[in-house]
Order: C-alpha cells, then sequence, then structure tokens
C-alpha cells in the first residue's frame, strides 16, 4: 500500500495552489518520503500548525498508505 | 535545494514498521476513555514524555532514534513509551494529539511536535531554550 510520489506530490499542490513543492523517495522504495513545502500559507503559523495542515492536505494517506513523510515547511521569503 | 538526511526506517535490525501492521482499537476518531486516561497520566508522569517505536536503549525506527539522540545528546531525562507493545497506546496517542505519526515529544503536558519539528528546533537551538524555560536541565552540545 505504498504511494507514489506523484499522488503525494499532486495532493500537496491541491492544497497549496502557490506552493513551490519537492517530493523526495528517501530510501527507493515508495515508503519513505521526505517533502519540502514552501507556501504562503504558512505564514504566522506554528510549525505543529504547519505539519497539520500538510497532514490535512493528504486527506489521512499519512499513518495509512503514506508510511513515512518527513517534513519541511518554509514561507516564501 | 537540498533536503537534510533524514533517519528512516531500515530493514536491517530496524522493526520494519508495516510488518504486522495493528488493527486499531479505536474506530474512527473515537477513543476508548480509559486509553484517553492511561495517555494523560503518562503524560503527566514526567516532564519530558516519548512516544516512540521501540525502548530508549533500542529504538525501532530511525525517527524515533533520532529523537532519542537528541534528547540524550541534551542529556534530558525522559520517560519513553514503546507504543509497539501497546496497540491501545499506539492507536490512541494519534487521536489523542491529533497527529498521524509516532514519535511524538511531550514535555510538560505540552505535545512539541514529531521527529521532524524536535530536530529543526534542536538545530536551531529552541529546543534547549524551551527545556530551560520549563525548568528542566540540558547541556549544550
Amino acid at each position: 500500500m505504498a504511494m507514489a510520489g506523484s499522488d503525494i506530490e499532486r495532493l500537496l499542490k491541491g492544497a497549496f495552489p502557490d506552493a513551490h513543492v519537492v517530493v523526495v523517495d528517501l530510501a527507493g522504495d515508495g515508503d519513505h518520503y521526505g517533502a519540502r513545502i514552501t507556501s504562503a500559507a504558512f505564514a504566522g503559523k506554528s510549525r505543529i500548525q504547519q505539519h497539520k495542515m500538510v497532514y490535512d492536505a493528504l486527506q489521512g494517506q499519512m499513518g495509512g498508505a503514506l508510511h513515512a513523510l518527513a517534513l519541511e515547511t518554509a514561507v516564501p521569503k | 535545494m537540498r533536503l537534510p538526511s533524514k533517519p528512516r526506517c531500515r530493514s536491517e535490525g530496524f522493526h520494519r514498521c508495516r510488518v504486522g501492521k495493528i488493527q486499531p482499537n479505536v474506530k474512527g476518531k473515537q477513543m476508548m476513555n480509559s486509553t484517553a486516561d492511561r495517555i494523560r497520566d503518562v503524560i503527566a508522569s514526567s516532564d519530558v514524555v516519548l512516544f516512540m517505536k521501540g525502548v530508549p536503549a533500542a529504538p525501532q525506527c530511525g525517527f524515533s532514534a533520532a529523537v532519542v539522540q537528541i534528547l540524550s545528546g541534551l542529556a534530558v531525562p525522559f520517560r519513553g513509551v514503546d507504543v509497539l507493545s501497546d496497540p491501545q497506546i499506539r492507536e490512541g496517542i494519534k487521536v489523542f494529539s491529533n497527529w498521524p505519526t509516532i514519535p511524538q515529544l511531550y514535555v510538560k503536558g505540552e505535545f512539541l511536535g514529531g521527529a521532524d519539528i524536535v530536530r529543526e528546533m534542536f538545530q536551531a537551538g529552541e529546543l534547549a531554550a524551551l527545556l530551560s524555560d520549563k525548568g528542566i536541565a540540558t547541556v549544550s552540545t
């Protein structure tokens, strides 16, 4: 039940249309990903809030089909 | 753009996290009150509590190992709670914090975040500052 990197990117782009999204398959196993998301939507939010916004965007896949996603969120400079 | 190297669950020597996936004892967002009470008790039992896969001496996932390493580096005493040995806590803690992944770090009853946030805070010096603000002694590394 792994998830394709392109699916992750599509969900994130859908939720954060302005975002610059980079998804990397860390282990090459379609199971452990890293994502860096830069979006103005994160402005003024705590890290926990930012990561929760990303998890919400993934529509419950996190912890299910999506096993591991190392997150890095940022606001555009 | 560079993504920092992240620890990952390795099949060698590490519990393969998807193997033997636990069937939740909770349905949807419901959680048995007894589980929530147990979680509250555990979080209140120590200033720093880490819900993790494995035990501090032998973490079973790279993300849990990374947080153990950071806390150990700061010489912060903490209580590790192995969610792999307790399916109710494993699923319950995700509902409790509304956070889908393990590890989860709590300081003085407050949810601080998962491995990525703890690492970022550590690297920025914010983790040591926060612990110090809360009256928890650390050593700088």
